[in-house]
């Protein structure tokens, strides 16, 4: 067996930085809430649908209440007052506010308790049926069996939600396990959920709830064909996380993109929007059972994946406590790292194979998502295809997670059909050729992969150390994150977050405490 | 054959032997296979052989097969257009903006409406660089002004114009159903509309961009994979100087 001899004070030290960090945020989780949480909140209640000019619904209700100063109290409030007033369902009163017919907070309180009551209804029945959803999950893969390690992991990204299902079953049909469909490169910075199916997007395909549905429907029929159940992912991230997260939660996705610090460091998004967004959308995740896929590769993408390798332990550490804090369990936390150290180095191999023990390692329970080579591909498609064998190799030596496969034409184009294709048999020869290959081997006395995951593992402690000691809100604005400079009021969509009132409720946030046992 | 005309090389000279890798929505069988002989027939290639028949379900079939073509290139005719400008080190560049422009030199860089990946621009502008040659910022002789992602055009133009900057940099990564060449010629009609076009340099880059199509589209310049900020910066200097000087 592959094993490295960690130094287990300096892992002890690193995960307690990790959870100081997390846990300074208190205050913010408990005091404030977004716009986006309370849309969320909302579309868990059954509102969904847009104006003729495509403006959501959830975004109306929530702009009409902020237009009246009154967001403060919790947007479920005034709708389940209006329930109760008028008699209809959230989606009519939401109708209603949308037509201009119906003013939320000019309406009386006429029983306060009987209002409270239709918020318990209305959590209870989302709820339930987000709980089905889990259940006939966990139902298929105990019929079908447990998803493979590492799991093939493929994107489409065709920008037609109809054409994404059919490259979508035949990359299931070829041995795909999991099946992402990338976003149009716009939507992380919109502060609303488009509606309904769509066919157009640049460089992937909207995240709309209906797309989630007819995507999953398609994998659905196409997991009984095969007797495999293919599971679906996309990106809680951007401006809407937790109602994408939402959304994943009533479509049945099986795992989410969701980083604590993506939006804010590569994406430019508030800090504090993003740190509360992130709280509130993988409580949803974690009540759904959905797993968590975080965005590590990030950091390596511009900066040194040698030099800067410390980054990627530090941010898993740090994302593995916000994550604890929102309910997530170990087994559902797909951290993330990736292989993308410079081919024409020496060793650079084995420098790969030191950095994955230690991820594997430092989180043996943990679904880790592997990312390919991206920042080396090229045009030479051929060479390519090599690296991404190499990085198969690994992935199934060290027995990650997922194995989120690489393309041989990732520097040219989104994948054609053909190139998944041969990236599922590059995979699938790799895998099968070295699956117990880590059983017969051991890593010589004093080796230099123990010593380098060492020497990043001790980097990673006092980077945490210091930003630990310092605020991770200080840090990001001084660069601290992979160079970029982040300050506590910049950014996009801080005007969405406020302080929420004594009156405050948020039924499902109540649920969520309750259930995952966060009080 | 003469000399400058030319044929593809498989093992001997003029072969023509070339390779082919594509799919049809055919079934993986001898039909399919017909198919694609057939297809490559019709490009004009000759002595096909489909080697390899692989079916990627849902009714398509990827072919992999060789074949020669009768197609030939006279090279003596070719003319390409590229950036030849020399390249010289950051310290040079800053030395030959100090002497030769007695200015800093302002750009404005961005990845413009939908793109979202700033990978090239900031490869080019920030501080660290990329492979070992600093970015814009770096330099003595550069004012550089990285607008990051999603940029509308208008905001582009606007910081250009109140900064009064030398040069715009923009940067399109993603090229999906050719995007990359609406939203840069978008820019080119707005800089045009708004008097900007002759008052700086436009200057784009991306993997898929080329000098030569950058001139297509109305730009000074492009640079494509392979460019760093040495080659931008050098280009940036130089044309500045040879153009005061005309």
């Amino acid at each position: 067996m592959l094993r490295l001899d960690l130094n287990a004070d300096l892992v002890q030290r690193a995960r307690a930085s990790a959870s100081k960090i997390a846990d300074s945020f208190s205050w913010l989780f408990e005091d404030y809430s977004s716009v986006s949480i309370e849309r969320t909140v909302l579309r868990l209640m059954g509102i969904d649908g847009a104006l003729k000019d495509g403006e959501p619904l959830p975004n109306v209700v929530c702009d009409h209440l902020k237009s009246k100063q009154a967001l403060n109290r919790g947007a479920s409030w005034f709708v389940a007052n209006a329930m109760h007033n008028t008699g209809l369902s959230a989606q009519e009163v939401a109708e209603k506010v949308g037509s201009g017919e119906l003013d939320l907070t000019a309406l009386p309180v006429k029983d306060n308790s009987r209002v409270l009551a239709i918020l318990d209804k209305v959590s209870t029945d989302a709820l339930a049926h987000i709980t089905k959803q889990r259940k006939h999950r966990d139902a298929q893969f105990e019929e079908y069996g447990a998803r493979r390690i590492p799991a093939i992991y493929v994107i489409v990204a065709t920008g037609n939600i109809y054409e994404d299902v059919v490259q979508a079953k035949a990359a299931a049909r070829e041995g795909a396990d999991i099946i992402a469909v990338i976003r149009s490169t716009a939507q992380s910075l919109l502060d609303y959920v488009p509606y309904g199916a769509t066919t157009v997007g640049f460089g992937g395909t909207y995240a709309t709830q209906e797309n989630f549905r007819i995507m999953r429907a398609g994998l659905d029929e196409v997991s009984q064909e095969i007797k495999r159940y293919i599971s679906l992912t996309n990106y809680a991230s951007g401006l809407c996380m937790p109602e994408i997260a939402a959304m994943g939660a009533l479509e049945r996705l099986d795992l989410m993109l969701n980083d604590a610090m993506y939006g804010i460091l590569f994406r430019d998004i508030n800090p504090k929007r993003t740190l509360l967004d992130q709280y509130f959308s993988r409580m949803i995740n974690a009540y759904a059972g959905i797993e968590i896929q975080t965005g590590e590769d990030n950091y390596l993408t511009t900066s040194d994946a040698i030099e800067k390798a410390y980054t990627v332990t530090a941010s898993q550490l740090i994302n593995e406590q916000f994550a604890y804090k929102s309910g997530i369990k170990p087994q559902k936390m797909g951290l993330g790292h990736a292989h993308e150290i410079d081919p024409e180095l020496e060793n650079s191999f084995t420098f790969e194979l030191a950095h994955a023990l230690l991820t594997k390692e430092l989180f043996p329970d943990a679904p880790v998502k592997y990312m390919p080579p991206t920042k080396f591909a090229s045009g030479n498609v051929f060479k390519t295809h090599l690296m991404d064998a190499m990085f198969n190799f690994i992935g199934q030596l060290t027995g990650q997670g997922v194995q989120l496969l690489g393309m041989m034409t990732e520097a040219i184009h989104t994948p054609h059909l053909a190139d998944r294709s041969l990236a599922i048999e590059n995979a699938q020869y790799l895998f099968k050729a070295v699956k117990d290959l880590n059983a017969n081997l051991c890593l010589a006395p004093g080796s230099f992969i123990n010593e380098r995951a060492n020497s990043v593992l001790a980097e990673a402690t006092s980077f945490l150390e210091a930003v630990a000691e310092e605020g991770l809100l200080k840090a990001m604005a001084r660069g601290d994150f992979a160079d970029i400079k982040r300050p506590e009021n910049g950014g996009k969509g801080l005007e969405g977050v406020f302080l929420k009132d004594s009156s405050y409720i948020n039924p499902f946030l109540i649920k969520f405490k309750t259930e995952l046992e966060l009080q | 054959m003469k000399k400058n005309i030319i044929r593809p090389y498989g093992d001997t000279s003029n072969d023509g032997k070339m390779q082919f890798s594509f799919s049809l929505p055919v079934s993986a069988d001898e039909r399919g296979k017909e198919a694609a002989r057939q297809l490559l027939l019709q490009m004009g290639v000759d002595e096909i052989d489909v080697c390899s028949v692989r079916d990627l379900k849902e009714g398509y079939t990827h072919f992999i097969a060789y074949g020669t073509t009768s197609a030939v290139v006279d090279i003596s005719k070719i003319k390409v257009k590229t950036v030849d400008t020399d390249v010289m080190s950051m310290e040079e560049t800053d030395e030959y903006i100090k002497e030769n422009l007695g200015k800093i030199i302002t750009v404005v860089g961005a990845c413009i409406e939908s793109d979202a990946h700033t990978v090239g621009i900031d490869a080019i502008m920030n501080m660290k660089g990329y492979n070992h040659r600093y970015g814009l910022e770096r330099y003595q002789g550069f004012n550089a002004i990285n607008l990051g992602a999603q940029v509308p055009c208008e905001e582009l133009l606007k910081k250009a114009r109140e900064e009064k900057a030398d040069a715009i940099l923009v940067s399109q990564v993603v090229t999906q159903k050719n995007i990359h060449i609406k939203n840069l010629t978008r820019l080119i009609e707005l800089a045009e509309a708004e008097g900007l076009r002759d008052k700086m340099l436009f200057i784009c880059g991306g993997p898929r961009l080329s000098h030569e199509l950058a001139i297509e589209l109305g730009y000074d310049a492009g640079f494509g994979t392979g460019s760093y900020a040495t080659d931008v910066a050098s280009y940036i200097a130089i044309t500045l100087f040879e153009q005061s000087h005309k």
